[in-house]
């Protein structure tokens, strides 16, 4: 059964991102209203906001959790061209009593000129480490050398793509065969440079990232990205949200460990999706990477599987417009049997 | 054959509160997915009333405590299947999977019972129970074709079991006019008469037909010849000595018995016997024409196969299926997926079976479980595995949205050979530690499978937890748990500032237990030493408590905010009666101390000692 139960999220102004936490029981919310508000989920799973505060001068793009394993710890970006980072404190018991907790400010990075438009926290092998892209085309890498204390961020590196970014995506595997690799989509109007995406991988010779590819057949504006989990695969999967739904194969051409020049890659389309007849403005994969969820223009999300063959079809789609939700056919349903089974069916059970 | 297509069916439509909201957002969560009003061309603030969010959980029902059981009972079987040896006979082990296949069948059915049992109105689990038994009978026929592979002979009468069945509602008719007070009059008589005869079932049939014979005294010929007919119809018996050769004549002989009733007009005088005798003839036509009685296809097959061919081979089966269905459905109406699955089976092509099976159910327990056994028998093919493995990590996704069901998942992604242990490793870090008795449980599973990475990321977070909450104890315990030297030199520290402030350890029966896990850092090394030396002294082992402190201080790592402590520690030893420090010993200390010792008192009483000593040591000499 499809059952949608709603939150009343009280923001005052569009919400830009929503981001779940690592285990699923808190939750994110941030919007133009320049607040982010921060949610926990209950043991009867209802959501209870238990922060809201104000956090930028600008609309708020995107709000992400970094691992558990540093804490309780949350940042965000916006257009004021900033991007910040914020910790809970457990606060007084009597703050405990009324469910709230508190956020404070760690650190503010104003490196860039232009507004940030994603920020996201790398593997977690890697240590704690924050990445932002902005309108300016710079990709920004900072680090917390001491993750116990959060107000010191370095900048590590400053990747500078020549086009305006939109997004970044971090590989999640944590394999020793794959070096740390990012991309970066783009939603420059700009023609002349052809490819929106760009891949770039850290080498551990010359202790730098370095472009590794662009996928020049992704011409269009880039408006999400986002790498599938690694599953003990040898090769990446990644999926871009541009003028339709667009999932890539990039196999890794063998390489010389001492080399200081990036993998090369074998780029393959596993497949591409218009069926949001439009832009695409948001792609996101399940824990498992079984399931792609797209967002586009005609205010439909889709989600895609593939089967065993690699063939990949739409098996849901989730409408916004009006009308209540409608129940659909129960957790095993599907469709199945003809007029005259179903009716064997129904004779079966007596009815 | 054309593969199953099955259009996206699932559409759910969520109210939106504002009209300047033109997209979805959405975001992943464990087992829903999170959507939002927003719009993502606007830039800048927009005045919109307070956008909507609505979480939407695709499976819902997969949590109801119905079929929780159904995932519970089934789970055991597929252990108990597990554990099967392989170096068992394959004839013994034949009938054990036929038998795990009906244990697996009957929770099936106990499930849908149940369903059908709690619906609050007929249509509520309606979708859930015809599923349900779509699965069942797929299940069933594969279990006659495949596990249990009947032979020819066998073959008919498992089939005609498989029919029986599933059409139950024969029974319930037939009980209802047998019930009535005039059952030859009942309206249903001849229908019921007609489908026991269609199944087989020639004795139930003779039964209901004789409460017609007593009524009519100059029609009871008839009717007793039909009864004769009926009763000489041959059943072949897989248990008896007859060879299906021998069954094949003496069935033949009575077919023509039949067929000679039919040109001698036996029974003209009685449409509804006439009928009859045709069906027993195996008339096409016929049969097509009680279409109504049989329902469905392949009791349509069924019936015609025990009519005109009971002794059919297994091979054979393909070619009357196909043209069973063709004849059945006419040519104006299209196979629906389960008709598909159906054909597939009887064709043998197993494959194909599982294939559409997963495309047209968007059901994976029903397929995870029936090609694990299939798996099992060895009936599938190596190229049928990369599917397999597919059908498996789909069904381990599936079972993550019930966030209680994880325990369960955790036997299935061990006897996923491709993916389970990549599978097992995301999962299982994603299993929210809400207790420290949850976190311990998941820690185990970890220990369990060599999965340090995950147990060092486990006792990370609760001791990152732990932390936060200034539980220094518990944070201690997690950070060795997790093996992480620098988070346990940070906790140490914490405890001896502690101990500056306060003047006392807190968490004593831990500090006094570590054991060789005190060596994972120099620092909590330190920790445990120096609350050795305190609890020495305490139990005014004097002596002792003065080595310890002394090789603390030489062993240099004692921290240097703590040497002035120390110092401060070794003051009243030093002013003991005894000489505790030997003059060794005390030059030592002084060396120890050039650097920091600011105190008069201390000073004073080093220089006492030291007096006292050399003035001992002087003595023994002389």
């Amino acid at each position: 059964m499809f059952v949608a139960r709603s939150i009343a999220a009280d923001h005052k102004d569009l919400i830009h991102d929503v981001s779940y936490d690592f285990h699923g029981r808190r939750m994110a919310t941030c919007s133009s209203d320049q607040s982010i508000k921060v949610w926990d989920k209950g043991g009867n799973g209802e959501w209870t906001c238990t922060a809201s505060w104000k956090t930028h001068s600008g609309s708020v793009w995107r709000v992400t959790w970094a691992h558990p394993e540093f804490g309780q710890v949350l940042a965000s970006c916006s257009f004021d061209r900033t991007a910040i980072v914020w910790e809970e404190i457990v606060g007084e018991s009597n703050d405990k009593q009324r469910g709230q907790s508190h956020w404070v400010k760690e650190t503010t990075l104003v490196d860039s000129r232009t507004s940030v438009t994603d920020v996201k926290f790398a593997p977690k092998h890697m240590g704690l480490m924050l990445t932002t892209c902005s309108a300016d085309g710079v990709v920004r890498i900072y680090e917390a050398p001491d993750v116990m204390n959060l107000s010191q961020w370095s900048l590590q590196h400053e990747i500078s793509s020549k086009l305006s970014c939109s997004c970044i995506s971090w590989n999640p595997s944590s394999s020793r065969a794959h070096a740390p690799m990012i991309a970066v989509g783009s939603d420059d109007s700009n023609v002349t440079y052809g490819g929106k995406v760009q891949i770039y991988e850290y080498n551990e010779v010359t202790r730098k990232y370095a472009k590794a590819e662009t996928l020049m057949t992704v011409a269009d504006a880039v408006h999400d990205i986002a790498f599938a989990p690694n599953l003990g695969r040898s090769f990446h999967v990644l999926a871009i949200a541009t003028k339709d739904v667009r999932i890539f194969k990039l196999v890794p051409l063998q390489k010389d460990s001492s080399s200081s020049a990036p993998t090369k890659f074998e780029v393959q389309v596993l497949a591409q999706f218009d069926s949001h007849n439009s832009q695409v403005w948001r792609v996101s994969w399940n824990i498992t990477s079984t399931l792609l969820a797209s967002s586009g223009d005609d205010g439909c999300v889709r989600l895609w599987k593939a089967n065993y063959m690699d063939n990949w079809k739409c098996t849901g789609i989730l409408k916004g417009y009006g009308s209540q939700v409608s129940g659909q056919p129960g957790a095993l349903s599907g469709v199945l049997g003809s007029a005259t089974a179903q009716s064997a069916l129904n004779g079966a059970t007596g009815r | 054959m054309e593969e199953v297509d099955v259009e996206p069916s699932t559409t759910v439509t969520v109210d939106l509160y504002s009209l300047s909201c033109k997209h979805l957002g959405f975001e992943w969560g464990p087992g829903d997915l999170l959507v939002y009003e927003t719009n993502y061309k606007l830039q800048g603030p927009r005045s919109a009333s307070s956008p909507s969010v609505h979480v939407v959980r695709r499976d819902e029902d997969i949590c109801s405590p119905i079929l929780r059981k159904l995932f519970n009972e089934s789970h055991l079987i597929f252990v108990g299947l597990q554990k099967i040896k392989e170096d068992v006979p394959s004839k013994n082990k034949k009938s054990q999977f036929v038998s795990i296949s009906k244990n697996y069948r009957s929770v099936i059915r106990a499930c849908m019972e149940e369903l059908q049992q709690n619906a609050g109105k007929p249509s509520q689990y309606g979708d859930q129970v015809s599923i349900l038994l779509a699965i069942e009978l797929i299940w069933n026929l594969c279990e006659v074709l495949f596990i249990d592979a009947a032979p020819a002979g066998s073959l008919l009468l498992h089939l005609l079991d498989w029919v029986r069945l599933h059409k139950s509602d024969v029974d319930t008719r037939a009980r209802e006019v047998l019930q009535s007070d005039s059952p030859a009059q009942h309206q249903s008589y001849w229908d019921v008469v007609i489908s026991l005869v269609l199944q087989g079932r020639t004795d139930e049939a003779r039964q209901v037909l004789s409460k017609q014979a007593s009524l009519r005294a100059e029609s009871s010929s008839v009717f007793k010849r039909m009864d004769v007919l009926l009763q000489n119809m041959p059943i072949f018996n897989p248990a008896g000595t007859q060879t299906l050769t021998e069954f094949d004549v003496k069935w033949r002989h009575w077919h023509e018995e039949c067929d000679r009733c039919l040109q001698d007009n036996t029974f003209a005088s009685n449409r509804h016997l006439e009928t009859i005798c045709k069906i027993l003839v195996g008339d096409e036509d016929t049969l097509l024409e009680q279409r109504e009685l049989l329902s469905t296809w392949y009791h349509f097959l069924v019936t015609r196969l025990l009519f005109t061919h009971p002794t059919i081979k297994p091979p054979d089966l393909h070619y009357y299926a196909q043209s069973s269905m063709n004849m059945f459905l006419g040519p104006r109406a299209s196979p629906e997926p389960l008709d598909i699955i159906l054909l597939s089976a009887f064709e043998f092509d197993l494959h194909q079976v599982i294939k559409d099976c997963s495309i047209a159910l968007n059901n994976w327990w029903f397929v995870a479980h029936l090609t694990d056994l299939l798996d099992h028998c060895k009936l599938l093919q190596s190229h049928n595995l990369q599917c397999v493995s597919h059908i498996r990590s789909s069904y381990l996704s599936y079972m993550h949205v019930c966030v209680s069901l994880w325990q369960l998942a955790v036997d299935y992604f061990d006897h996923c050979p491709e993916f389970g242990r990549v599978y097992l490793e995301l999962q299982i870090e994603r299993v929210p530690l809400d207790t420290e008795r949850k976190a311990i449980k998941v820690l185990r599973i970890c220990e369990d499978r060599q999965m340090s990475e995950q147990v060092r990321s486990i006792c990370k977070i609760m001791a990152k937890r732990a932390l936060r909450n200034n539980r220094l104890g518990s944070a201690l315990s997690w950070s060795i748990r997790a093996k992480d030297a620098a988070f346990a030199t940070l906790i140490s520290e914490r405890f001896l500032q502690d101990y500056s402030n306060k003047g006392f350890f807190t968490d004593l029966d831990l500090l006094d237990n570590l054991g060789p896990a005190m060596l994972l850092s120099d620092r909590l090394t330190f920790l445990g030493k120096y609350r050795e030396f305190h609890r020495l002294y305490g139990e005014k082992r004097f002596s002792e408590a003065a080595r310890l402190l002394l090789s603390l201080m030489t062993a240099k790592i004692a921290p240097r905010s703590l040497w002035m402590t120390l110092l401060t520690d070794a003051l009243p030893l030093l002013e003991q009666k005894e000489v505790i420090f030997s003059n060794i010993q005390e030059k030592d200390i002084i060396m120890f101390n050039i650097e920091s010792t600011k105190t008069e008192l201390l000073r004073l009483a080093l220089a006492r000692n030291l007096a006292m000593a050399i003035v001992k040591e002087g003595t023994i000499e002389t």
